[in-house]
């Protein structure tokens, strides 16, 4: 094998990239397709022409975007065989189902949609039009639920067991999965945040169009639609995001301590608003945690356990363990420490590895016995294949400023959209122009918030591919280095050229408004 | 192994099957992506066979997808496997999809940064590319490849991976084997000749009618005879069984032609696909007036496609044969998923059925007028 952590590295590189491109365009295609919809329900009830211009208008728009959703996402579900073909196996009984139901449950239906969506307006009844456009909408969603789902089964591993047989985990439980709490909060946090980021392109590229006196009506209405979805999107995404944190507090502990920079938990934790970390700040040195930082006094405690007064343990309690926490049953336990962790994690693969042995010399007391320590301490079973403790910390950094720019911005959106609505039916936003200027500045913010939310759940998360199962480096396909540098650039180039493509798309539809429609 | 269990695995090799079948048909959109040049003398021309495709191609891309996703899940170890060792040749798949999926939204838009040109020429690409290198990859099914699947490697804990190539081509080398290529250029020509029926069908245009019916005998002849030949060799090759008793591999002279004997509902199914697609390229490429092809002919390919599919799977043969370490070899019964989850997702497929349903109502409403060149001159939403 190559030197695997490179290897590891350059796999990871590649599948960020993937995702962080498709991640650009998959939120505007969810929030772009609800605005889309509500706007051709108007034009459908009122049989307002101009309704149908604005619909017509924003769909191009749209479909732009919805393109390059395509070309990226296609390398994401390759990706699992082509770069983590370890993983694939190990948990293709589980992780394949919701990819599969994906492309049979949400693909075929935008893949037919969308065509009459663009093509079928003099084809097909208005009332069959409008029902495409909203089951085109109604797909991305469904897709998204799909790709969350085994997202979240990564985070929180539920509905399955190990097989010894045959060296991967099964399935036992599909509506474990589907309904796990992690689930349900990921998916209407993403999907919501979708919305925000839909709405605020349409409000950005609306308050352009009234800065230069141009397709006022379209921009006004356009506004107050884009606005009302946008702001509905930010309550949802606070609520399953107050949800999503209290998961992560249960589940992956390690994940929330590094989005807070906590090395040392205490009672009535206080929550960082704001903070500068020490970048000498190591789990095993006392230096301070933070340069410069403003809490607010046990609101961590409160989010993360629903008690002022709650623990939340830090990263250096992780790793010493020895306090109260709970078990995936609910139960209360003593945690263990890192290194105990590792030690029962070796046990679980010496374990297997005992079991193989048996089967092939047909010793069934042998297997019967090894079996026994592999369930009892298939829990830890990733831990075994750690060799540091250091390596069970995710880069801190990373996490900790990517969860306060998406909180800092999401406080700020929803500040945004209540001063947009009001300002809008009180017709003053038009003489506003700094107000419009915002507007139109906050549309990079928003696609720096959702990618910052990915940061947080992806790379907090590490070094787990799949949490306490199996950590990144042992998921990998056994390729040269070189290949994967290699792709990783072409995608890179690719992807970026795209990119520009793109954008210079959606700048020359913006300057051209409706004039030619 | 549970009766019940080699039911499901032989359900799902199935569905794998009919996906694989529908792709090969639905490809005809690649080629008709590598006829735009020769066919398309002048823009409006062009625009009328790329609008005509640009309304279909998502339906391939779907299906491509939708193949892989019901792959992982239903035999997860061929996934590992085969994508993780052949990269090269799935990375190239992967790279002239990606290509497509912009193109046809992108190439007439002002501020496309490429220009036009460079989105045909992607569409080309994914033309020749697409088909050619799917069929390759497909070919290895009969022709095997270089990998060891080892599953007491997760218990190694420097580098637990459990399935390796051999060589360090990744899949290239599939690309120098000659039944791949044929099963390859088949494909290829395969598709445009379907390409050539889908514009008689689609496109209402003297012209390109006529050229698409030169398209038909040309492509259609270079197809039968590049068919004939790869089913020949394949028919001829030794191949790999499984002894059930066992589960050992072993080679067996004449493999595939015994498979065709062995399931003579097979060999009815793969003849009648024969006999359709030859019947509409015949009668498109000679009649007077035939704009129905490309139904005889989708017919003809999924029947054909899927009886090969059938006896590269069924009858105790390993679907993904290893040439260098024959036990290593993939069936349906050492790569599926387990019984739950091949169970779980066979509720989730009673779903087909009412997907097919509503994709034929829909094609059928947005094709009810063919493409004409007054519908290119309009303002509607075009590429």
């Amino acid at each position: 094998m190559n030197d695997l952590f490179t290897l590891v590295d350059w796999s990871r590189a590649q599948f960020a990239l993937t995702a962080i491109y498709h991640w650009l365009f998959v939120p505007l295609t969810l929030g772009l397709g609800v605005i889309v919809g509500i706007m051709e329900t108007i034009y459908y009830r009122t049989g307002d022409e101009r309704w149908k211009t604005i619909t017509k208008y924003w769909m191009t728009l749209f479909g732009v975007n919805f393109a390059i959703g395509v070309a990226t996402g296609i390398i994401l579900e390759f990706q699992f065989g082509t770069n983590w073909s370890n993983y694939s196996w190990f948990v293709g009984d589980i992780f394949g189902a919701p990819l599969a139901i994906e492309g049979i449950m949400a693909f075929f239906m935008e893949a037919t949609f969308i065509a009459v969506m663009f093509f079928g307006w003099n084809k097909v009844s208005k009332r069959f039009h409008l029902a495409s456009t909203w089951l085109t909408a109604i797909g991305a969603s469904i897709s998204a639920l799909w790709i969350l789902v085994a997202n979240s089964w990564m985070q929180y591993p539920v509905g399955m067991q190990f097989d010894p047989e045959t060296a991967r985990n099964v399935m036992d439980d599909f509506w474990a999965l589907v309904l796990s709490p992690v689930a349900v909060n990921k998916f209407f946090h993403a999907v919501s945040a979708g919305w925000v980021l839909g709405g605020i392109f349409v409000v950005g590229i609306s308050a352009w169009y009234l800065l230069k006196n141009r397709e006022n009506f379209l921009a006004k209405q356009s506004i107050r639609v884009g606005a009302w979805v946008g702001l509905a999107g930010t309550l949802i995404v606070a609520y399953t995001g107050d949800g999503s944190a209290y998961q992560v507090a249960e589940k992956q502990p390690m994940k929330l301590a590094a989005m807070e920079g906590i090395y040392h938990g205490t009672e009535g934790q206080e929550l960082i608003a704001f903070g500068i970390l020490n970048p000498n700040k190591k789990f095993d040195n006392d230096e301070k945690e933070f340069l410069f930082d403003i809490p607010i006094p046990k609101l961590l405690s409160i989010l993360a356990t629903r008690q002022a007064d709650g623990f939340v343990p830090g990263i250096n309690d992780i790793i010493d363990g020895g306090y109260t926490d709970k078990n995936l049953k609910g139960e209360e336990i003593i945690a263990l420490s890192a290194q105990e962790k590792m030690e029962r994690g070796r046990l679980a693969i010496a374990a297997l590895a005992d079991f193989n042995t048996a089967r092939q010399a047909n010793d069934t007391t042998a297997m019967n016995e090894a079996r026994a320590r592999l369930d009892a301490n298939y829990e830890y079973f990733g831990y075994g294949y750690i060799d540091s403790v250091e390596q069970l910390i995710p880069h801190v950094p990373f996490v900790f400023y990517s969860f306060h720019i998406m909180i800092i911005l999401g406080g700020y959106f929803l500040l945004f959209f209540i001063l947009i609505l009001i300002l809008s039916y009180k017709e003053k936003l038009p003489r506003l122009k700094w107000l419009l200027w915002v507007a139109v500045w906050t549309i990079p913010l928003g696609y720096v918030c959702l990618e910052a939310g990915w940061i947080v759940a992806e790379m907090g998360r590490q070094p787990w591919v799949i949490q306490d199962i199996m950590p990144t480096f042992a998921a990998i396909s056994n390729i040269e280095v070189a290949s994967v540098q290699t792709t990783f650039w072409l995608f890179a180039a690719l992807f970026t050229i795209l990119l520009i493509a793109e954008v210079g798309i959606m700048l020359k539809q913006i300057k051209k408004g409706t004039e030619q429609k | 192994m549970e009766l019940n269990e080699i039911f499901y695995q032989h359900y799902w090799w199935f569905l794998i099957s009919l996906l694989g079948a529908i792709l090969v048909f639905l490809l005809f959109v690649q080629g008709g992506q590598s006829l735009l040049a020769t066919m398309g003398k002048n823009e409006l021309e062009k625009s009328m066979m790329v609008n005509s495709l640009g309304r279909k191609w998502e339906f391939t891309f779907t299906t491509l997808v939708v193949f892989g996703g019901a792959f992982f899940a239903s035999f997860p170890l061929f996934y590992s496997t085969s994508f993780g060792g052949a990269y090269w040749l799935w990375m190239a798949i992967l790279f002239s999809f990606i290509i497509q999926a912009v193109s046809y939204e992108y190439r007439s838009k002002s501020g496309n940064f490429l220009g036009k040109k460079t989105y045909d020429i992607f569409l080309l690409i994914n033309g020749i590319m697409g088909p050619l290198l799917l069929g390759v990859a497909v070919g290895t099914f009969f022709t095997g490849a270089e990998f060891v699947v080892d599953k007491s490697n997760l218990t190694t804990t420097g580098a637990p991976v459990i399935s390796s190539w051999t060589n360090s081509c990744h899949g290239l080398e599939a690309l120098i084997n000659g039944r791949n290529l044929l099963l390859g250029l088949t494909v290829l020509f395969l598709a445009r000749a379907q390409a050539a029926l889908y514009f008689m069908n689609n496109i209402k245009d003297g012209t390109l009618f006529e050229r698409s019916k030169m398209q038909v005998l040309y492509n259609g002849a270079i197809f039968a005879l590049l068919f004939l030949i790869f089913v020949a060799s394949t028919l001829l090759a030794t191949g790999y069984e499984i002894d059930p008793a066992t589960n050992e591999v072993f080679t067996r002279p004449y493999k595939y032609f015994y498979n065709l004997i062995e399931m003579p509902w097979v060999a009815v199914m793969f003849l009648a696909g024969v006999a359709l697609v030859l019947y509409a390229l015949i009668r498109s490429a000679f009649g007077p007036h035939f704009t129905q092809g490309i139904w005889f002919s989708g017919i003809g390919t999924v029947l054909v496609v899927l009886s090969l599919f059938f006896i590269a799977g069924y009858n105790h043969t390993p679907y993904y044969p290893s040439i260098v370490d024959m036990q290593s070899s993939l069936s349906i019964y050492n790569s599926s998923s387990s019984l739950f989850t091949l169970k779980t997702m066979s509720a989730v497929s009673l779903l087909i059925p009412f997907v097919a349903a509503y994709i034929f109502y829909v094609w059928r409403a947005m094709d009810k007028k063919p493409i004409t060149a007054g519908e290119m001159k309009s303002d509607e939403h075009k590429y």
